[in-house]
């Protein structure tokens, strides 16, 4: 069951899915919620991706070989700071989707369309 | 010396720039009227001194100081320079000397004026203009003079802005300048275009102009350039049909009437055509239009003087007329004759003004009547102000033309001038005889503004009595008055000369010092006319004597007799034609018909249409086709989050489709 072993790209390929399932989700739902879930889900996707690519680019011992820091520790670091920018934007997300009930009683975004011409 | 010459126009700029800055930002500087007026008639008197002691050390040619390029483009090349030879230092005492008279006077006149400090800085800015203008070496340092002293003309007449006939009356005299200025830009083009095809560079110094001409070099253009100069000459020096702004420029302070439209600047004109004076002798068809618009000019102006009864527009015609007679002497050739009489002129119509000045001043301190211009309420104002009285009555003998004092020789010299232009009977001999009626005519409306203001029983009520003005502005008047008496003696005729024994040499003006500069073969040719016919000479002396002393004396006792009534005996005698004397030949009417009247149309019926249709049409054009682009365009902006979103990630795909197979 050689093929079955999981690998990078299989871990890829579950970012790519995630990914498309959380875009079509903002674009095709009306509920407020579950856009900005699909957002998360969207984020989580490129996280998974950034884990991926930071072991298929890892060089092991490559610190006590006196090579220098690990290559593969950029993508780990970045999934940090996209995790603590998700936090912050939840807290306004959700703010924001707090507001618009407390002003319409309605959280159905294809309802705010102050934009339209 | 260039050091100290350069003083002569950088201290009246300094003056004016000290003057006007310090009193634009402190109020204390503003409220020390004695040191504002020290520091504006020092920046004045200094540089008089300084033109006095270039006089007495002029080595006899023409000196040139260059102070620093100007401008360049291509065969142009314009010095910054000025020129000192006898006629430039000659007409600087003038404007220096009178201007610092004037400006002594002002600060006993200006006391108490809320814009003293203002005054001042203008006086000053007009002193350093008109230096630039007689000053300066070439055609474009002159014409920043030019524009210069129009433009202080402009502010001093408007001085008291918030009225509004005396703004309007500044509009106009700027107005009716620019015209003649226009003509001015055009003659120096005409000179350039004619100089800059023979020579490589051109800086239009007078030297140059004048050595072009004598060799002929503006060939056809000469008349046209003469003409131009002389039409420019009509705006700045007042001659019809450009003189209208000159009778309304009296709306300024009386001082500044002095010194710009009575002694100074309104001489620019003649200064200008003697110092061209070639291109004027190679044309004698502009000689003869200058002579014939100066005779009516004249004449026109001393008959509308008769009907005036404000005292400054009585002296404002009669300097309308009296550059007239300058302005015949230089149609008849003979430019130091005209010069003479701007010198003689400047003294005592200076005085003149400033009279009618400290006049004014006392009718406005007595606060009770109407219009303290207005000469039928005054008379008898000698008993009180005997320094004004006495003076006005010496500069009104002055310019009647009464023997031995200046304006005899000057004016006499301009009829014989005219007499003698040509032989047997012609154009000339018709002015002569214009002039002479315009010379008796001037010795009526002086003598009788003098009777009316000085003389007879009061008309103005007698509660509170008129009072003599300060000594700071009677010592000018005084100053101004003895000039006028012995003015005439640097221009004594000729022919007094031969009698003595004493030869030309008797006529310092023109053959001790001008005749270096002004070589005019029309004045040759008087001379010799004169001196072949001297018993004629002699007879047209007695005559033009007879005419002053006639008038002055007959004018005299027909107003002493009658008093104001004698007005009406003058009504009487002219008939009709005194509405049109009273009206200004109605010249200010007939540009109000032919000229403003039709613009006035023209502006309000197509002009307004073609702004409405043509200029506003094209702009309400532009923004109603934005819009309507803009109507179609916003179709796309459905508002709804899901939408944009799809087009930011069709957007991506393509761009990554692009990447990845492109």
């Amino acid at each position: 069951m050689e093929f079955l072993e999981p690998n990078a790209y299989t871990y890829l390929a579950i970012a790519v899915v995630m990914f498309a399932l959380g875009a079509v989700g903002v674009m095709i739902r009306r509920n407020g919620i579950v856009v900005f879930m699909c957002i998360e889900l969207m984020l989580n996707a490129v996280n998974l991706s950034l884990i991926a690519f930071s072991k298929m680019h890892a060089v092991s011992g490559a610190f006590e070989e006196g090579v220098g820091p690990n290559p593969g520790a950029n993508g780990s670091m970045l999934v940090f700071f996209v995790m603590c920018v998700a936090a912050a934007e939840a807290v306004v997300g959700l703010s924001i989707i707090i507001a618009l009930f407390r002003n319409r009683l309605d959280i159905d975004i294809n309802n705010v369309n102050i934009f339209k011409w | 010396m260039t050091y100290l010459y350069s003083l002569i126009i950088v201290l009246p700029l300094l003056g004016a720039l000290i003057i006007g800055l310090g009193g634009l930002m402190s109020a204390g500087f503003r409220k020390n009227e004695g040191l504002i007026g020290l520091l504006g008639t020092a920046a004045v008197g200094i540089p008089f001194l300084v033109i006095l002691y270039a006089f007495f050390s002029y080595p006899g040619d023409a000196q040139i100081y260059e102070i620093f390029p100007w401008m360049e483009a291509g065969k142009l090349k314009i010095n910054f320079s000025y020129q000192h030879d006898e006629l430039s230092l000659l007409m600087g005492m003038i404007v220096t000397g009178v201007g610092m008279l004037i400006h002594m006077y002002s600060i006993g006149y200006m006391k108490g004026d809320e814009g003293f400090y203002k005054y001042f800085t203008y006086l000053n800015l007009f002193i350093f203009s008109m230096n630039n203008l007689i000053l300066g070496d070439n055609m474009v340092v002159m014409f920043l003079g030019w524009e210069g002293v129009g433009l202080c003309s402009y502010l001093l007449i408007g001085f008291w802005y918030k009225d509004m006939p005396k703004a309007n009356a500044a509009q106009k005299a700027f107005v009716a300048n620019r015209i003649g200025d226009f003509a001015m830009l055009i003659a120096m083009f005409m000179m350039y275009k004619s100089m800059a095809s023979v020579s490589e560079f051109v800086n239009l110094s007078f030297v140059d102009i004048i050595d072009h001409a004598h060799h002929g070099g503006f060939g056809d253009n000469t008349f046209w350039i003469a003409l131009l100069v002389f039409i420019a000459a009509t705006g700045k020096s007042a001659q019809i049909p450009l003189f209208v702004w000159l009778p309304d420029a009296m709306a300024g302070p009386t001082p500044v009437s002095a010194l710009i439209h009575a002694a100074t600047m309104v001489t620019s004109g003649i200064y200008l055509i003697a110092r061209l004076h070639p291109i004027f002798e190679a044309s004698p068809e502009v000689l003869s239009i200058i002579v014939v618009v100066a005779a009516l000019t004249a004449v026109i102006a001393a008959f509308t003087a008769i009907a005036q009864n404000d005292i400054k527009k009585v002296l404002a015609y009669s300097t309308v007329s009296q550059l007239g007679f300058m302005f015949m002497a230089l149609g008849a050739g003979a430019y130091v004759t005209a010069i003479f009489h701007v010198m003689t002129h400047a003294f005592f119509k200076a005085c003149l003004f400033l009279g009618s000045g400290s006049v004014i001043h006392a009718m406005e301190h007595m606060h009770t009547v109407e219009d303290p211009q207005d000469v039928r309420t005054m008379g008898g104002l000698r008993k009180y102000m005997p320094a004004t009285g006495n003076t006005f009555w010496i500069s009104t003998l002055a310019i009647s033309g009464i023997i031995p004092l200046s304006g005899f020789f000057s004016k006499d010299e301009i009829l014989s001038s005219l007499f003698f232009y040509g032989e047997g009977f012609d154009l000339y001999k018709v002015i002569w005889f214009v002039a002479l009626i315009t010379a008796a005519v001037t010795a009526f409306y002086m003598t009788r503004v003098t009777m009316l203001t000085f003389e007879g029983s009061e008309r103005f009520p007698d509660a509170k009595k008129p009072h003599e003005s300060p000594a700071i502005m009677t010592i000018p008047l005084w100053i101004l008055a003895g000039l006028a008496v012995v003015g005439g003696f640097l221009g004594l005729p000729i022919f007094l000369g031969d009698l003595l024994g004493m030869g030309e040499g008797i006529n310092w003006i023109g053959h001790g010092w001008l005749e270096h500069i002004i070589h005019s073969e029309n004045a040759h040719a008087i001379h010799e006319h004169a001196h072949e016919n001297v018993l004629i000479e002699y007879g047209l002396v007695g005559l033009s004597m007879l005419v002053a002393i006639m008038a002055v004396f007959l004018t005299r006792n027909f107003y002493r007799k009658h008093g104001l009534a004698g007005d009406e005996k003058v009504r009487n005698f002219f008939g009709g034609f005194y509405k049109v004397m009273q009206g200004k030949f109605y010249f200010d009417e007939f540009y109000q018909r032919t000229i403003i009247g039709p613009f006035n149309w023209l502006g309000e019926n197509v002009i307004k249409w073609a702004e409405e249709n043509i200029v506003d049409g094209a702009v309400k054009a532009i923004s109603e086709g934005v819009k309507n682009i803009g109507d179609v365009f916003k179709q796309l902006q459905s508002g709804l989050v899901s939408n944009y979103l799809l087009i930011v990630s069709l957007g991506v795909l393509a761009m990554l489709t692009y990447l990845i197979f492109g």
